[in-house]
Order: C-alpha cells, then sequence, then structure tokens
C-alpha cells in the first residue's frame, strides 16, 4: 500500500518567489550572473536581485523580445544572464529571439524564467496566461526545460541551471505552492522524483500539479489503487528511465499538467513509452481552448486541474488496463 | 444615424467622468483586483470619444458596418472601456461588479469570446496599433468613412511593435487612424522615465511621418479639438499625446506607481467614492 500520507503540504511561497531569492544567491556566488527585467520585477521577484546588485540588473522596459536578445547578447560575451516575464510574454513574444540568438548559435548561459505561467494566475485571464510555454521551449534544440512544484525545487534547480551547460526555460506560478520537498532534498536536472510508490498505475506531473497528484494517489489509496507518484521536474532532458520502468511496471500511465494537452509533458511522455514500452495512458491538461478569468480556484476547477480530474483520468486508466 | 450624444455639454460630460470613475473603483473593489491607475487617467479619453460625438458609434446597431473602430490597446485598463460602453447602453451597468470573475462578460481583460461588440482582444500589450492600421486600411480600400482609434499606455509603446506600426502608418499614409498615448508618466514598476524613458517621444512620432497633437488628457475641450484637428488631418496619420495623471481623480492614487494594479480595499474604496460623489 501507498504511504502517501507522509506529505503535509503545508502552504509554502509561490515558485517565483524561490526564484528571487535563488537569483540573489546566485549573484552572490558569481558576480557573472545578471539579470534583465521587462517591467515586472516585482511580480517575477527579480526585483529581490537589483536591490542587492543594482550595477548587475537591466531594466529593458515593455520589450521581451528585444530583452531576449540583449540576454543573448550579455550571454555571449561572458555573462550568465537570466531574463525573465510572465511566461506567455518572454517566450510567445521572445521565441523568435530564444531560436535565433539562443538556442541556434548554442548561448549556453542564458537562462529564461517566466513566471505567472498556466491558468492558476486567475483573473487577469487568457491574454496573461501561459499554456504553451513548454511546447514551445521545448522545441528548441539544445534547451534544458523545467518546472517546479514547490519553493524548494525551484531554488535548487534555478542554482542548477547557472552551471548548467546549456540555455535552460524554466518555469515559475504566481500562486503560493504547498511544500513538497524537505530542504535537504537533492535535485538533478533530467532526473525525476518518485513521491509515491505504487505498483497499479503511474501519475507523472509537474508543477501545480504535483501536490494535486499527490492528493489524488491518496484518494486512490483509500480505494485500495496503488498509484505512484512521479514529479517531471524537468520535462526536457526528459527522464526516459523512469518513465520506461513505470511503462513497464504498472502498465497504465496518468500525465497531469496545466499546460495544453497538445505540446505539453503527456506528448513526450508518450513518445518515450511508444520507443520503449508501449501502454495506456490518459491526459489531464487544457484540452484546445483558452481559458477565462475568475478566482484561481474556480479557473482550475472549470479547466479540470485538481486532484478529483486526476483521480478520475486514474479510475479510466485502470478500467481500460483491466478490461 | 449614430452619434448618440453629440449634444451633450461640458457639465453633462464632466458628470459622466465622475460617474465612470466611480464604476472603476467599484469594479476593482469588488473584484479585489484590477488596475485603477492607468483605468482612471484614461477616462477623459473614453468618455470624449464615446459620449462627446466624436467617435461614429451607435448602441442600437453594434455591428454597423461604418462605425468608427475603438481598441484599447492597453487592455489592463478595461473597466474604463466596460463603464463606458456600459452607460451608452452597450452592455449592462448592474453586471459591472461581476468584473474577473468566472463567466462574466467583463473579462480581466477585455476579451471578445465573451463581448462580441469590442473591435479585439487585447492584454499583451504591444499589438493594438497594428491592429488598428490594419482596420484603417481596410476602410480606405472599401472607401468606408470609417476611423480607427486606438489607446496605447506610455509604457506600452516600449515594444518594438508599436514603432514598426509606426513606421509603416506613416509610410502608408494611414490618415483614417488616430493613435493615443495615455502620457501618465507611469508603467507597471515605477515612473517610465526611470525604467526606460520616452523622450523625446514627440519627435519620435513626428519623425516616422505623424501629425502630433500634445493635449491636456483630462481636458475635455482640449481633448474635443484635438480630434477635430486628426479628422482634418489628411496624407499623416494622428497620435494625440495625452498629458494624464496616473490614478486621476482619487487623490491617494494620484502620480503612485503602487495604484497600478492594486485593488483598493473596502475603506480605501469608500473614501475613493467620497471623492468621487
Ligand atoms: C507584452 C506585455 N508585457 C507585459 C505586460 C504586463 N503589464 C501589464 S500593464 C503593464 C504596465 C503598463 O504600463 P502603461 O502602458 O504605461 O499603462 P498605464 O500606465 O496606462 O496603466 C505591464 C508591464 C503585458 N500586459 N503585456
Ligand atoms: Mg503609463
Amino acid at each position: 500500500m501507498p504511504t502517501a500520507t507522509k506529505y503535509e503540504l503545508k502552504m509554502g511561497s509561490a515558485t517565483r518567489e524561490a526564484f528571487g531569492k535563488a537569483l540573489v544567491a546566485a549573484g552572490k556566488a558569481d558576480q557573472n550572473v545578471v539579470v534583465c527585467d521587462a517591467d515586472l520585477s516585482k511580480s517575477t521577484f527579480t526585483a529581490l536581485f537589483a536591490k542587492e546588485f543594482p550595477e548587475r540588473f537591466f531594466t529593458c522596459g515593455i520589450a521581451e523580445a528585444n530583452m531576449v536578445a540583449i540576454g543573448a547578447g550579455l550571454a555571449s560575451s561572458g555573462k550568465i544572464a537570466f531574463v525573465s516575464s510572465f511566461s506567455c510574454f518572454v517566450m510567445n513574444k521572445g521565441f523568435e529571439q530564444l531560436r535565433v540568438t539562443v538556442a541556434y548559435p548554442q548561448v549556453n548561459n542564458l537562462k529564461v524564467v517566466g513566471t505567472h505561467s498556466g491558468i492558476s494566475i486567475g483573473e487577469d485571464g487568457p491574454s496573461q496566461m501561459s499554456i504553451e510555454d513548454l511546447a514551445l521551449a521545448t522545441s528548441l534544440p539544445g534547451f534544458a526545460v523545467m518546472s517546479p512544484a514547490d519553493e524548494v525545487s525551484m531554488y535548487a534547480l534555478v542554482l542548477a541551471s547557472v552551471s548548467y551547460p546549456g540555455p535552460v526555460f524554466i518555469r515559475a506560478g504566481r500562486s503560493k505552492t504547498p511544500v513538497i520537498y524537505q530542504a535537504d532534498q537533492k535535485f538533478e536536472i533530467g532526473k525525476s522524483i518518485e513521491l509515491v510508490a505504487g505498483g497499479d498505475l503511474t501519475i507523472f506531473a509537474h508543477g501545480l500539479l504535483v501536490a494535486e497528484a499527490i492528493r489524488a494517489a491518496e484518494a486512490l489509496s483509500s480505494e485500495g489503487i496503488s498509484a505512484r507518484v512521479i514529479d517531471m521536474h524537468t520535462i526536457k532532458p526528459i527522464d526516459r528511465e523512469a518513465i520506461a520502468k513505470a511503462a513497464k511496471e504498472t502498465g497504465a500511465l496518468v500525465v497531469a499538467e496545466e499546460h495544453l494537452v497538445d505540446g505539453g509533458l503527456g506528448v513526450k511522455i508518450a513518445q518515450v513509452v511508444s520507443e520503449t514500452h508501449p501502454c495506456l495512458m490518459e491526459y489531464v491538461g487544457i484540452q484546445n481552448t483558452y481559458a477565462e478569468s475568475g478566482t484561481p480556484e474556480a479557473v482550475m476547477d472549470k479547466y479540470g486541474l485538481l486532484a478529483r480530474d486526476v483521480v478520475a483520468a486514474s479510475r479510466r486508466a485502470l478500467a481500460r488496463k483491466r478490461a | 444615424m449614430a452619434t448618440m450624444t453629440q449634444t451633450a455639454s461640458l457639465e453633462q460630460l464632466e458628470a459622466r467622468c465622475k460617474t465612470i470613475r466611480r464604476h472603476i473603483i467599484e469594479m476593482i473593489s469588488a473584484a479585489k483586483s484590477g488596475h485603477p491607475g492607468g483605468s482612471l487617467s484614461a477616462v477623459e479619453i473614453l468618455v470624449s470619444l464615446y459620449m462627446g460625438g466624436h467617435l461614429h458609434h451607435d448602441p442600437s446597431n453594434p455591428t454597423w458596418a461604418h462605425r468608427d473602430r475603438f481598441l484599447l490597446s492597453k487592455g489592463h485598463a478595461c473597466p474604463v472601456l466596460y463603464s463606458v460602453l456600459a452607460e451608452c447602453g452597450y452592455v449592462p451597468v448592474d453586471q459591472l461588479n461581476t468584473f474577473r470573475r468566472l463567466g462574466s462578460i467583463y473579462q480581466g481583460h477585455p476579451d471578445r469570446r465573451f463581448m462580441p461588440i469590442l473591435d479585439g482582444s487585447t492584454g499583451s500589450l504591444g499589438q493594438g496599433l497594428s491592429l488598428a492600421i490594419g482596420m484603417g486600411l481596410a476602410a480606405r480600400l472599401d472607401q468606408s468613412p470609417s476611423r480607427a482609434y486606438v489607446v496605447l499606455g506610455d509604457g506600452e509603446i516600449q515594444e518594438g511593435q508599436i514603432w514598426e506600426a509606426a513606421m509603416f502608418g506613416g509610410f502608408h499614409k494611414v490618415d483614417n487612424v488616430v493613435a493615443i498615448v495615455d502620457y501618465n508618466k507611469i508603467q507597471l514598476d515605477g515612473f517610465v522615465k526611470d525604467i526606460l524613458d520616452l523622450k523625446p517621444l514627440a519627435d519620435k512620432w513626428r519623425s516616422f511621418g505623424w501629425h502630433v497633437i500634445d493635449v491636456d488628457g483630462h481636458s475635455l475641450t482640449a481633448l474635443a479639438s484635438a480630434w477635430d484637428e486628426a479628422k482634418a488631418t489628411k496624407g499623416k496619420p494622428s497620435v494625440v499625446i495625452a498629458q494624464t495623471i496616473k490614478g486621476k481623480g482619487v487623490s491617494f492614487m494620484e502620480n503612485n506607481p503602487k495604484w497600478h494594479g492594486t485593488a483598493p480595499n473596502a475603506d480605501e474604496s469608500a473614501l475613493a467614492l467620497k471623492e468621487l460623489a
């Protein structure tokens, strides 16, 4: 039986805040770390870095495409450049620059952090909701792409990205997030973490949906269903080993994410599964639509991104497995 | 035809401005989120256009082909747009307080899926000028008298696309387009001059081939003559640089970056409404 109950899921800080704190630590450790902002430094928490290291902080104004290429210039010249904005603006407006001034010429020291990702920003609505950022970022050859679930993993992965030998995209959220990890947990880019052991099926999740997946596993365990939960904090390079193992051992996979199903983690896992141990899969994510304004809770509820939805998908997967 | 309040007196329009400001405060305070500063700075601009007889529109015929087009490119200021559209009779006044709630037509940023009378869905800054110029070009092709008005934020015009559009509008002489810069000197993180200054702003537009009209953006008479001057200007698009105050009308919000995207709490809201009584 799974021991899902070891997770208290106490509310912690938002991953964007952990990003800001990690940036300050990175700036202290290495004076080559520089930061570019596009008029959102208070929202992205890069303001913490600006306060500490004003001479290494550049206000670019509301001009995300330019910001990315300025960062690429800095990163091509010995700096470790973080560029940050809401995920939708830096990825959508900066995409061509990420492609041509970063990915293609292999500018390894450019690190992108997109905050306010997903639909859990709530009231601002679709124009600020990033639901395609992972599809875009993972399409860039050479990029590492991460979506940490809590403050602990965010902090560690931002620091890991400083020395990572390649460009990086990290996705952060707006809302406060339950704490999943102990402070001493080790993280490695590209290596997923099994949070709950289980043999009947496997739930893969990233970002906010990791906590929902844990809650779902708890609910399922009370029905006698043993669900494995894996935190896929890194979407790319993807942890093929953990996926193949889960497919082989549990034979049914559910992928839960606050992203369009098109181009999200689910289809990437499906690719690995089809190449290793083909098995049935179910997807929890945003289905071919834009969301709308509302409280974060109401929006996550309407668009089906709660533990309840992960439970339903798990039941469907198990029913298919047993059929 | 079209313009409902052509004869509104200055006093009537000023009273309308107060009503709109009250709606703005009430909506944002009910929603507990939203953008008061940039909504309040644009009140006279929208009231003058929609209620002063300058924008050709007809609330009884919202899809009238020859209506003037209006885009709030700085979509976060939608409380001012929703309030004005409601007071014109397009959408219900009594639902303004559903702003930002699930299912409301008053979405957090203007959304045509929920409010089809809008000429565009905005919220990602920097794109409205291009859209307006496209609409102006279409009207020219169709030999329609329709004009396109677009309100831009001063922070917003840091976006490169604005200047691509400006170059295009000047080159193609799209003289049925009027851009309005709500020059309130403040963006999200602070003062424009400290983040990425725009000066010399009028010269920039002029050098891109635009006719520049610099006005007090809170003076209804100055705005009225600006629209007339723009209409009379042929062979060039016009830009109205509206000198405004962010948070205008609520003393503690005026010229204070804090009120870009902060909702007033119950006490602050009561205080603001008292000032606007
Ligand atoms: C492309 C884009 N980048 C960033 C934002 C986030 N944002 C919303 S409002 C704002 C500041 C806008 O300032 P300004 O244009 O001066 O508007 P106003 O002062 O009239 O409110 C920012 C950065 C956005 N909506 N779109
Ligand atoms: Mg401004």
